[in-house]
């Protein structure tokens, strides 16, 4: 290019060329439609659990039962029949299906993901990961009824011949095991991000590969990992057709025993809660949608104060996710 | 990775071949030569023979042969992409991290080929340290960077002691010793680069392997990693590679001259490579008439 032309140059818009402007456009009709249907979806639900709670149902003109607010988060029964409608015993029982899938998942997708970012050969991980991810394809409906016909039965013959047909535990391990994938595939990702520098140096200074992977690798893709775990409870939280085959329909408190005694006695979530039938939040949900079909009755509107709910635990773990990435984010450039 | 204990196991089979070979790898018998120039006698720590280097199937070093000299500084040097790095990681097997890369020769350290099979380079490592071209501090604090090499050799030491006392070889004391508990990913290139010289040197290893450990310091912090180099080089071998001829002159009792495709071309006292090499190309190259 000649200096003459230089002015020319400097000059062209290509920022607002016809193509530019098209692209533009494209791009934010796109995400303007998804960002549309994200509000209208929280819009219906908060409008339509306004007329479940008696503090807002009087503004949108509803007749017929409500439940205040107050009753509702600290009511410890659930019942249909008797228009009880206390959301414990539900989030009881989503708290055991996530703090079982927990247990089971984070330790064994994290391990998981060490040993597909360390230890496997690439041959060995570029089919592995894939089919691992599979895993976090298969209809939820399949897990529920694995968990019905396979761990169910195996617990009962070889672990506790008392559980109940319907429970927790096997509820909550299938709900582990579904997401697994989730946690080692993210953790996998960070860890695989962390650069290879670091673990020169780690294997530079007479470091084994264990130290190497467990005190240089996990904590430079913690925030990583933590994002995972955050994402896999959130899941855990939200799911649905699973829990619903395999955990029950009996919304339950769980109960508690103490250790120790006088001052220093420490109440604790009985156990055995896991071996009988519980109910979560979306079984719940399922099941009140199918008794009221035609909608407006108290139990129907119940579902959206319980949605309503779950959406907020589902937002604070978004939040908390987004807060731990950027609390724990290491920048190596 | 192979444990200590695998090792040891392995050694102790394999033993009869080798009867003085009890400590994992290593004796201290190291062979008597004379260097080059004949002026000055001394020991040999590191000897290479015939090594090859591949990475796929590119050649990067040809037939080195070399013996580097106890308790002295060896500098290499040469044109970018010759090779140097290369050699270096072959001393204390980093290239077997690299899966493209491929080593045949044998590398004596001490006598023993650290190539051999009952060699675990783990423990060769705790006795040869590193420090990179670039400068790659873990994601923790200045203490723990300084004392991971100890932690994972599990040497108990003094461990404030021992942070101060790397620090402030590395020239860095003074600039981080009210932050010792911040991440060493705060500080400049510069510092970070004396964060792993200090982080190399505090397990005490026997041979240290500094690849341009000054390329990102300004004059007066590389005077002082070079006047620790000077200081180490009395109880330590001391091998780096760098770009700065002076930096070679000044630093080092031997040179290395590496030339493109992988080639030692010469090698000798320093003060022979730089004021009367044999090769021309050395010449030309150190003159800086090659390219
Ligand atoms: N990991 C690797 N994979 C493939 N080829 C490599 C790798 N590392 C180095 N090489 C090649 O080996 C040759 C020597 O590289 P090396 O890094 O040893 O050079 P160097 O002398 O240290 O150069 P510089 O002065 O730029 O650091 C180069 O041609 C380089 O492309
Ligand atoms: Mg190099």
């Amino acid at each position: 290019m000649g200096a003459d032309n230089l002015d020319d140059s400097l000059t062209t818009q290509t920022e607002n060329s016809p193509r530019e402007l098209l692209a533009r456009s494209f791009f934010f009709v796109c995400a303007f439609v998804s960002i549309l249907t994200t509000v209208g979806i929280v819009f219906v639900l908060v409008t339509e659990a306004t007329t479940f709670f008696s503090e807002t149902a009087g503004l949108r003109g509803v007749t017929g039962p409500t439940v205040s607010i107050v009753d509702f988060l600290t009511g410890t029964e659930f019942s249909i029949a008797s228009e009880q409608f206390g959301v414990l015993p539900l989030l009881s029982g989503t708290l055991a299906i996530v703090v079982g899938a927990a247990v089971i998942a984070l330790p064994l997708g994290v391990a998981t993901a060490i040993y597909l970012s360390e230890y496997a050969d690439p041959q060995t991980r570029k089919y592995l990961k894939p089919a691992l991810e599979i895993l976090a394809g298969v209809p939820t409906v399949i897990y529920g009824y694995f968990a019905v016909e396979y761990i169910t039965p195996l617990l009962e013959r070889y672990l506790f011949p008392d559980i109940g047909f319907f429970n927790a535990l096997s509820a909550s391990i299938v709900v582990g095991i579904m997401i697994i994938p989730m946690v080692s595939s993210i953790s996998e990702d960070a860890m695989s991000a962390v650069p290879d520098d670091l673990r020169e140096a780690g294997y530079g200074m007479g470091a084994t590969k264990f130290d190497v992977s467990t005190g240089i690798v996990v904590p430079a893709a913690i925030s990583g990992i933590f994002s995972s775990f955050i994402l896999a409870i959130s899941r855990a939280i939200g799911e649905t057709m699973a829990v619903t085959i395999a955990a029950g329909a009996s919304p339950k408190l769980v109960e508690f025993g103490t250790v120790g005694a006088g001052p220093v006695s420490v109440p604790y979530p009985d156990p055995a809660y896991f071996l009988e039938p519980i109910q979560t939040m979306t079984s719940a949900m399922v099941q009140l949608l199918f008794s009221d079909i035609t909608g407006g009755g108290v139990a129907y509107r119940s579902l959206f104060g319980i949605g309503i709910t779950l959406f907020v635990i589902t937002l604070i773990m978004n939040v908390l996710s987004d807060w731990v990435a950027s609390r724990y984010q290491e920048d190596y450039d | 990775m192979t444990t200590e204990d695998t090792t040891t196991e392995t050694v102790a089979e394999e033993s009869s071949n080798d009867p003085t070979n009890d400590d994992m790898l290593i004796q201290t018998d190291v062979s008597e030569s004379v260097s080059a120039s004949g002026t000055e006698s001394t020991r040999t720590i590191v000897e290479s023979r015939n090594v090859n280097v591949w990475y796929d199937d590119d050649q990067a070093l040809q037939d080195i042969s070399m013996e580097i000299p106890e308790n002295q500084v060896t500098a290499m040097i040469g044109p970018s992409g010759c090779g140097k790095s290369t050699f270096l990681r072959c001393i204390n097997r980093m290239n077997d991290l690299i899966d493209a890369a491929r080593v045949e020769g044998e590398l004596y350290l001490g006598g023993k080929n650290v190539y051999d099979a009952d060699v675990d380079p783990v423990a060769l490592r705790r006795r040869v340290g590193m420090v990179f071209q670039k400068p790659n501090p873990f994601p923790k604090s200045i203490r723990e960077n300084v004392l991971y090499g100890l932690k994972v050799q599990g040497i108990e030491v003094d461990e404030d002691e021992i942070v101060e006392q790397s620090l402030r070889r590395a020239a860095l004391w003074d600039e981080v010793k009210d932050r010792l508990d911040e991440s060493g990913l705060e500080l400049s290139g510069g510092q970070q680069q004396r964060l792993c010289i200090a982080r190399a040197i505090a397990p005490d290893p026997e041979v240290l392997l500094m690849d341009e450990p000054a390329s990102a310091l300004d004059p007066i912090a590389t005077s002082q990693i070079e006047d620790l180099i000077d200081d180490l080089a009395e109880q330590y071998t001391v091998v780096i590679v760098t770009h700065n001829m002076q930096q070679a002159a000044r630093i080092s009792d031997k040179t290395a001259v590496f030339l493109t495709g992988g080639e030692l071309v010469e090698f000798d006292d320093t003060q022979k490579i730089f004021e009367n090499p044999e090769s021309d190309r050395v010449e030309d190259y150190i003159t800086g008439k090659f390219g």
